[in-house]
């Protein structure tokens, strides 16, 4: 088993702390696991991107041509990655600030308003754990409870911060949760 | 070795600043530039926390000679820096050879040559090898290729530069240095039980002079101090070498692989050997000293050999003054700060086993 996820949007959205802390889950399970972040020029242009490769062998490479997985929570990445997605692979869209859909139809696309998700909680920083969340919900890599223990290890100095992200993280898990079963 | 109990999730350039300070390093001279920037910046804070002093200089060649300094008084130091800065250090690389003065200094090498790019690349190996500075000398070279080796062999670097009283370096890429793995961190060393150092410059009062220099104008002497050195050298070929084999036992073709490139051609061989070819991976740990006897070693039943490189082609001189012409040394390389994938490296497996009629 080897999958790599690829999670792209803004600079400030979180996509690298979602990335962070799927890595630091994966860790925690044991698992094989790299995080690459985007670096040098292209992170001054004000999108991030990062790639999270989780295995139960050795990785070869941190880089991923062809992601399983494409986390995008902006129209700038929809544009850049929706063509590298494997076939058969999942994008995660934040619905409410991608305007565009994707054009291919080989791919699985998973729809998820995290800004308005998050807007209810009273915290609107949090859209990315609440994508954490519908996507760990569909795609299973870690346990929810992996994803929680991280969550807990990684912000355990900001509790306010640490609190917020296991709430946001719940309602995007039960977000796609409850989609699954009302489908 | 005792380590820490938890795995920590930290970027390659962090990793080699902590492993640095868990061996003992105390004082860190560097000038930034991309893509290694994190790791004086981790430096920065955490030195200070252990009485540590951390000065980014005002250039690198200052930097490389405030290395100089703080050997000679005895302390574990450390510079680091990425391709061009390396180059920029090379005067005072000659300097700690021929000085005999311990240091660990940090290649992230990036694309080149001039000023290149940030991307990984593997293009410094002759550099590091061979010596990008003047005069007969030599500096161990070791290459780590995860997060864990990049911990294991920092830490081992200081003893063994104490040990032999010679600059180490480690060479990796601007990828080994972004990149987060899980690793876990030997335990803190208590400075004042590191072995001591009979032979520094830290005031002579009570006790004979020490006298380190690099000046020797007798041509006598001159001769003498680089048989003294070269000794030493031959000492640590005969004990340093390290390496890693995969699946060579039985391999017709071995792929020869080091730090980035040797992950990716790992994959490739298990992809083809589930294809049912019988091919082996060797990873020479330290570039200096080469497994030039491993290699001979493995000619006896592999008459195929693969050198893989991020780079147009550098290690594998080694590996033909290694073989002498007893087997055949096919070269494939990505220049430039391209990482292939190891579906790449596997179709080219294939082929040779193919086109050469290896059976």
């Amino acid at each position: 088993m080897l999958i790599k996820t690829v999670f792209a949007g803004f600079g400030g959205q979180g996509v690298l702390s979602m990335g962070y802390v799927l890595a630091y889950a994966a860790m925690i399970e044991g698992l094989q696991v790299t995080y690459l972040p985007s670096y040098g020029a292209e992170v001054r242009g004000g999108t991030a991107n990062c790639t999270v490769a989780v295995s139960n062998e050795e990785i070869a490479s941190p880089i991923a041509s062809t992601p399983d997985n494409v986390v995008v929570m902006n129209n700038p990445s929809l544009e850049k990655f929706q063509h590298q997605i494997l076939t058969g692979g999942v994008m995660f869209l934040n619905s409410n600030l991608v305007e565009q859909r994707p054009v291919r139809g080989d791919i699985i696309v998973r729809e998820i308003p995290c800004n308005d998700l998050a807007h209810t909680l009273g915290s609107d920083q949090s859209a990315n754990m609440v994508m954490l969340g519908g996507f760990i919900q569909q795609t299973s890599l870690v346990r929810l409870e992996s994803i929680q223990s991280a969550i807990s290890d990684v912000f355990k100095e900001k509790k306010k911060a640490k609190e917020m992200n296991l709430k946001a993280l719940n309602v995007g898990y039960d977000y796609m949760k409850n989609r699954e079963e009302n489908a | 070795m005792k380590r820490d109990e938890k795995p920590s999730l930290m970027r390659g350039s962090h990793i080699v600043a902590e492993a640095a300070v868990r061996a003992g390093c105390r004082y860190y001279f560097g000038y930034p530039i991309t893509p290694q920037n994190e790791l004086p910046e981790y430096m920065s804070r955490r030195l200070p926390e252990v009485g540590g002093t951390f000065v980014q200089a005002e250039s690198e060649i200052a930097s490389i000679n405030m290395v100089i300094g703080a050997s000679m008084a005895g302390a574990r130091v450390m510079t680091s820096s990425s391709s061009p800065g390396i180059s920029l250090k090379q005067e005072g690389i000659s300097y700690l050879g021929g000085l005999e003065l311990p240091a660990v200094i940090v290649n992230m090498m990036r694309g080149g040559p001039g000023l290149g790019n940030i991307a990984p690349s593997q293009s410094d190996y002759f550099q590091a090898t061979r010596g990008g500075g003047h005069g007969d000398y030599r500096t161990i070279v070791l290459a780590p290729a995860s997060g864990q080796e990049l911990c294991d062999l920092t830490y081992r670097a200081f003893d063994l530069a104490d040990h032999y009283r010679n600059p180490v370096l480690i060479l990796a890429d601007g990828m080994m240095g972004q990149m987060m793995e899980p690793v876990r961190f030997p335990v803190l060393r208590d400075v004042q039980k590191l072995p001591k150092k009979p032979w520094t410059i830290t005031g002579a009062k009570g006790r004979k002079s020490h006298f380190i220099r690099s000046l020797i104008l007798d041509p006598g002497q001159m001769e003498e101090h680089n048989w003294k050195l070269i000794r030493k050298y031959e000492q640590i070929t005969d004990q340093e070498v390290q390496y890693e084999t995969f699946k060579t036992e039985d391999a017709k073709l071995v792929i020869v692989a080091f730090g980035t490139a040797a992950r990716i051609a790992k994959a490739a061989v298990k992809r083809a050997r589930a294809e049912g070819l019988p091919v082996g991976l060797l990873r020479p740990i330290t570039l200096w000293p080469y497994p030039k006897k491993a290699l001979r070693e493995l000619s006896k039943h592999a008459k195929h050999f693969f050198v893989f490189e991020l780079n147009a082609g550098q290690m594998v001189e080694d590996v033909q003054l290694a073989l002498k012409g007893d087997a055949d040394v096919f070269f494939y390389g990505r220049p430039g700060g391209v990482v292939p994938n190891p579906a790449e490296i596997a179709r080219i497996i294939s082929r040779q086993f193919f086109q050469k009629e290896i059976v």
